[in-house]
């Protein structure tokens, strides 16, 4: 049995804080340049340069590309022969949340009670998501959400009978909805299946794939490039100001369902797409 | 593109010429305010008191920066969505705000509003905030510190670029944009 220590957790945790916000991604990146060649809207194409100028400001100065410095939202893969020692493993997690937000100069955006509204002031507690696997290896994914595009996402029982069509129009609905607010061009996260709670974990993790990379899943990768195509058309553009340049990806993952159900989650993201990782 | 240089405060003249899709450059002194800092102006305005600045010809960006580091004067600072600010908005515009600065669509009220008093809303790039960063001279907290990132700051700008999306005559560059670029 390995064992880690959750002072190397914490460690990490709060240096991942950092580079999520500091870092934009190599396949965001790739992403922006090529919709920036092929971007029709003056506007659209000036604002995708922005970003770019943006990304590369933040890279070099170690400052957050964004002022929403976001949710942290924590996946953890725990091998099942990895025994954790120095403490509480989740305990040890928001300690590297509070380090990374306060030594990082991010935002703490993070109200203890929703309805009382007081900031906690160092960004925790973290929303932790924690799946058992097999192996002596710990995986750490920190994703930092943004309200803005965290706010337009939406969740939906269809019907059987609603099938593929009923799913595709659920997606293009949210994302016309939502307009300018997620900070378009976004990427959609979209799960189908499983129960009320379990399509809305897939839509998270669907964020977490690299842009770009298809579903495993032929029919599925189909219907990712149908309501990509879909959704480009809106007219909604970068920043909603008009363009071709809505979405830079849709990334769908499945699960079984019950034969009453066909739940369907979206989750939207800003075109920061935000999330790196470690493996202990 | 052209664009158009504006220095605060602004008067009715400069703000009715303004329109959908024209790039400003802004300087000048704004001030800053987000959900919790708007519940506490609206509540002040409608108990008759009198606010921590006077809202006459001046501009609220929606934003709650980064903590500076040290050594600088802001965070990042990019435009939060500023539809949660809509049940506030026109209450300000009656009392003589000019403009104010976020990303995202505005109520139908809050366009009447604009049209009513004479105002425009402007979209700053959502999560250009490094780059936003680049354009504020100085910075400094004028009301309720104690709310973090969302206490009041006056901010001087240098060139904050901005694009025109409602203007006095109830134009919206949203409704525009889908219209030109849209699939029929």
């Amino acid at each position: 049995m390995r064992t880690i220590n959750t002072s190397v957790i914490t460690e990490n945790v709060a240096r991942l804080c950092q580079e999520a916000n500091f870092n934009l991604g190599h396949d965001v990146m790739e992403a922006f340049k090529k919709a920036q060649e092929e971007e029709i809207s003056l506007t659209g194409k000036g604002i995708l340069q922005d970003l770019i100028v943006n990304a590369e400001i933040a890279c070099e100065e170690q400052a957050p590309m964004c002022q929403d410095t976001g949710y942290a939202v924590i996946f953890l893969e725990l091998g099942q022969d990895v025994r954790i020692e120095g403490g509480d493993l989740y305990e040890a997690i928001n300690e590297g949340v509070r380090k990374g937000y306060t030594e990082g100069y991010l935002r703490k955006s993070i109200v203890g009670h929703p309805l009382e509204r007081k900031n906690t002031g160092d960004n925790t507690p973290a929303v932790i998501h924690t799946k058992i696997v097999p192996g002596d290896k710990l995986r750490i994914i920190v994703a930092p959400k943004g309200g803005g595009s965290e706010n337009m996402s939406a969740i939906k029982m269809l019907r059987p009978a609603d099938g593929v069509e009923g799913v595709k129009k659920f997606v293009i609905d949210t994302v016309k909805a939502a307009g300018p607010n997620p900070c378009p061009p976004i990427v959609v996260g979209v799960g189908i299946g499983g129960t009320f709670e379990k399509a809305a974990m897939l839509a998270k993790e669907a964020l977490l794939r690299e842009l770009g990379e298809k579903s495993k899943y032929p029919d599925i990768a189909k219907l990712e490039e149908e309501l990509l195509s879909e959704i480009n058309k809106l007219g909604i553009g970068p920043q909603g100001l008009g363009g071709k340049t809505t979405a830079l990806g849709v990334h769908i993952e499945i699960y079984a369902a019950h034969i009453a159900s066909l739940p369907v989650a979206v989750n939207l993201n800003c075109h920061a797409a935000r999330h790196k990782e470690v493996t202990l | 593109m052209t664009q158009i240089r504006l220095t605060t405060p602004l008067n009715d003249d400069v703000v009715e010429k303004l329109r959908i899709g024209q790039r400003v450059l802004i300087s000048g002194k704004i001030y800053t305010g987000r959900d919790a800092a708007h519940k506490r102006l609206v509540d002040l305005i409608d108990q008759g008191k009198e606010l921590p600045f006077d809202p006459k010809g001046q501009i609220i960006y929606y934003v709650g920066p980064t903590p500076a580091k040290p050594g600088k004067v802001i965070g990042s600072c990019g435009p939060t969505t500023s539809y949660r600010m809509d049940p506030y908005a026109p209450k300000l515009y009656a009392l003589g705000l000019k403009a104010t600065i976020g990303k995202g669509r505005r109520s139908p009220e809050v366009i009447k509003a604009m049209k009513q008093y004479k105002g425009v809303y402007l979209a700053a790039i959502g999560g250009a905030a490094a780059l936003i960063a680049r354009c504020i001279k100085d910075a400094k907290v004028i009301a309720y510190p104690e709310l973090g990132p969302e206490a009041i700051h006056e901010l001087v700008v240098e060139d904050l670029p901005v694009i025109v999306v409602n203007d006095t005559l109830g134009g919206d560059l949203y409704d525009e944009g889908i219209k030109i670029y849209g699939v029929k």
